[in-house]
């Protein structure tokens, strides 16, 4: 059943993933720089209050799942210089990601 | 016209020099202030988040120069007076008076 207080997680490890494009005024938690690259899930960390609301003094509801989410090194970089296959990890929460297709 | 908005403490990946690992020991006052928010937070006064909004819009100029726990008690108290726990008022007073103790 849907709980109003509370998202469903809606992608699972393995699921590739893309960060929204957006850039709002106000308290976020997604970096900057990871704005628009393309990820795939990593693990899920756990469902919390939304901080975006949290900042607000408001309840930060509904709660939303966080995830760990692992990005190519070379696609957060278009300079990087390093192995090909370096990644770095990203925790970012569920309502700042797409489905990559 | 599109702003893309970016906070001053969002940086990463932007030139900063290099990063200095120094150890140093604390002041009374930054002893001080960490207690203030903890015991704050555990009472419910204030969450980790309004302190960090408080912090982030901070201007760029004085974001660079505070040290860091004059950052976090800027941010203590202004979410102290967001949440109406404290006046401005009392603020100055406390200040003040804080500032004649010292030059006693």
């Amino acid at each position: 059943m849907a709980n109003a207080d509370r998202a469903d997680p809606g992608f699972v490890p393995g699921d590739a993933v893309a960060v929204r494009t957006i850039y709002p005024l106000g308290h976020v938690r997604t970096p900057y720089y990871i704005r628009g690259k393309r990820g795939v899930i990593e693990r899920l960390c756990g469902v919390y209050g939304n901080p975006e609301e949290l900042a607000y003094a408001r309840p930060g509801l509904p709660k939303q799942p966080l995830y760990r989410v692992r990005f190519l090194q070379r696609e957060v970089w278009p300079e990087y210089r390093g192995g090909a296959d370096d990644t770095v990890d990203i925790e970012i929460f569920q309502h700042w990601l797409e489905t990559d297709r | 016209m599109t702003i893309n908005y970016r906070g001053i403490h969002d940086m990463g990946g932007l030139p900063a020099g290099k990063v200095e690992a120094a150890e140093h020991d604390y002041a009374l006052w930054e002893k001080r202030v960490d207690a203030l928010m903890v015991l704050l937070s555990k009472k419910g006064h204030l969450t980790v988040d309004e302190l960090r909004r408080n912090i982030e819009t901070l201007g760029a100029e004085a974001y660079d120069k505070m040290s860091y726990y004059e950052r976090w008690i800027y941010a203590i108290t202004q979410t102290l007076i967001q949440r109406g726990i404290i006046t401005i008022d009392e603020l100055g007073t406390g200040i003040e008076k804080a500032q004649s103790h010292g030059k006693r």
